[in-house]
């Protein structure tokens, strides 16, 4: 989830406006309507509002933040860095903040990410390797300063690496069609766990392909989840073939607020089955893959306890780590 | 579907035909991730032939951020498709509201090639992404059609498919879209070649056939659920676009029983 303002204030350009509208489409496209902000409020919600959509409404226990800064589009960033950090500080028990890097920064921006590792006490770091960043529409994870940051990030002890891999923004042929870049990093660092948001999705296969052989990499479901209102067959499918190619401890439950709010997302979650005529071809998800997907898996990778009301008879373990 | 169009004089009877064989034409023209015509995806916005057989066709995509090469490809097939047909005079292919619209514009106004238009990023052509999805549409092709195959006949095991050839399949709308895809990959499409084979037309090991099987699932299954996507975005962007857009022929997020009878594409 994120605290993000992309109010026209804070655009930096027509970019700007054409990113957030997407994420407004997306929003308005796999809602249920009874679910649909206004497109003032998408702009920017703040702290209070995003405590009480997850914590009071949302039956969340603990939330990640994950980031993005698009600094080409938003002159203070995408992700609100600051914001974020201080309610993470108000709520510490109930927050985790993951901040973000860019390696084509080189020697000053892995200079600061020492200095963000301390302050902020990171775990875990947002990569969006579609990010522009001058003539540059994106990089790689096995870019040679790519593996630098993560030396360094496997040093300072920021284990869990979310990379976005998701409907892609990223141009021409260095565009992400295959999931490659993080078969190698996962090979190269076995210590820090890939979560690969959106599960590869457009190109799950290509995805599936590699966690089945790397143990370290995960699939996070954002932008995944939400198909379980609008199309719950194919968000059975997808879920189908993540426990088959991978395993209940490594697949994790995302809301993307505020993409989407997580109450109506869980409380689905909760209710869903693989439907019937489709149980040839996937076994029914039982109530403990569920509750993995929705927390205990993330509170293995972060640390986070887990109240004893909430633990399976066997407790979740990290499959890489 | 032409939502602007002109006011016409005489030459409205043949206007209205040159806009029908342009229409029939970018029917050719494929999203090559999506595996489907860009007709009947939505995302021709408008087709305009002029009284001096000049054309003008307006493209629209889901997101201002889809994939520019992808973008660009379509919208260059398109401008070739178009320019291939007979008494067309000049084709002006417009991609409207994308990050990169100015550039593809006049990269195709230039006819600059993919590497002309798009400089330093454009390291390799576009070859190897267009063999890449067709490999990926192949995959999908194959799992339809002997999924359907294994559906039909409960004594059929997935290992056996090893002896399956293409002449055992029945003479379906699948069986003939596998056989397309074979065709576009330069694959063996003779009854006695086998129809479980990998990116080269190689067969399988018995052993492998299941693994593999379920691979080419997990690749169906992503463009089936990338097309009902991208529909879904299209028409929230643009909700004047839902007539034009043709429901997806195999739809296999409904109900199994339905359509393995039926064309993937035309």
């Amino acid at each position: 989830m994120a605290l993000w303002d992309a109010r026209p204030s804070n655009q930096l350009n027509i970019h700007g406006q054409q990113f957030i509208d997407c994420f407004y489409d997306y929003h308005r496209n796999l809602s249920p309507e009874s679910e649909l902000w206004p497109y003032e409020d998408f702009l920017y919600y703040g702290g209070r509002r995003l405590m009480k959509d997850l914590f009071d409404d949302g039956y969340v226990d603990h939330a990640i933040f994950q980031p993005a800064h698009l600094g080409a589009f938003f002159g203070n960033g995408f992700g609100q860095a600051e914001e974020a950090f201080a309610l993470t500080r108000q709520h510490p028990d109930k927050l985790t903040y993951n901040h973000c890097w860019d390696p084509r920064l080189e020697q000053k921006g892995l200079e600061q990410l020492r200095r963000d590792a301390e302050r902020f006490g990171l775990k875990g770091a947002k990569l969006y390797t579609a990010e522009w960043h001058g003539d540059s529409r994106g990089y790689k994870l096995d870019d040679p300063w790519s593996y630098r940051y993560l030396e360094a990030a496997q040093e300072l002890g920021i284990r869990n690496i979310h990379i976005h891999k998701g409907p892609t923004i990223r141009p021409l042929d260095r565009d992400a069609f295959d999931v490659a870049d993080v078969d190698k990093a996962a090979s190269d660092f076995p210590e820090l766990n890939f979560v690969v948001e959106h599960c590869g999705l457009p190109r799950l296969e290509d995805f599936c392909w590699i966690a089945t052989q790397e143990p370290n990499v995960h699939a996070g479901l954002a932008v995944a989840m939400p198909f379980i209102h609008l199309r719950p067959r194919y968000f059975a499918q997808i879920i189908g073939e993540l426990l088959f190619w991978l395993d209940e401890n490594r697949i994790q439950f995302s809301s993307d607020y505020a993409l989407w709010t997580p109450r109506w997302l869980i409380e689905k979650f909760v209710d869903f089955q693989i439907p019937e005529d489709m149980q040839g071809e996937y076994p029914p998800i039982t109530v403990d893959q569920k509750k993995k997907i929705l927390g205990l898996n993330a509170a293995a990778l972060y640390d986070i306890p887990v109240p004893g009301r909430h633990a399976l008879a066997q407790p979740a373990q990290s499959a890489g780590v | 579907m032409v939502t602007d169009a002109p006011a016409r004089g005489a030459c409205d009877a043949r206007a209205a035909t040159l806009e029908e064989r342009a229409r029939r034409a970018l029917d050719g023209v494929v999203d090559p991730e999506l595996d489907e015509p860009i007709t009947d995806l939505g995302f021709v916005r408008s087709v305009r032939a002029h009284g001096d057989h000049r054309l003008t066709v307006h493209l629209r995509l889901p997101t201002s951020f889809c994939s520019p090469n992808f973008a660009y490809l379509m919208a260059s097939d398109a401008k070739d498709a178009l320019t291939a047909l007979p008494g067309v005079a000049a084709v002006t292919v417009l991609l409207d509201d994308h990050h990169d619209s100015d550039l593809i514009n006049r990269g195709l106004a230039a006819d600059a090639g993919y590497r002309g238009t798009f400089g330093a990023e454009a390291q390799d052509s576009l070859d190897e992404l267009r063999l890449v999805f067709r490999r990926k549409a192949h995959a999908a092709a194959m799992e339809r059609a002997l999924t359907a195959l294994l559906r039909q006949d409960p004594a059929l095991t997935e290992e056996a498919l090893h002896g399956i050839v293409l002449g055992d399949l029945p003479a379906s709308g699948a069986t003939r879209a596998l056989l397309r895809r074979r065709e576009a990959l330069g694959l063996g499409t003779a009854p006695s070649d086998p129809a479980m084979v990998d990116d080269r037309g190689e067969a399988y090991p018995p052993g492998e056939i299941p693994l593999r099987l379920r691979f080419a699932r997990s690749v169906r299954l992503s463009i089936d659920g990338n097309a009902h996507f991208c529909r879904g975005l299209l028409r929230t962007r643009y909700p004047d676009s839902a007539p034009d857009q043709a429901p997806r022929r195999e739809d296999t997020t409904a109900p199994s029983h339905s359509s393995s009878e039926r064309e993937l594409t035309p």
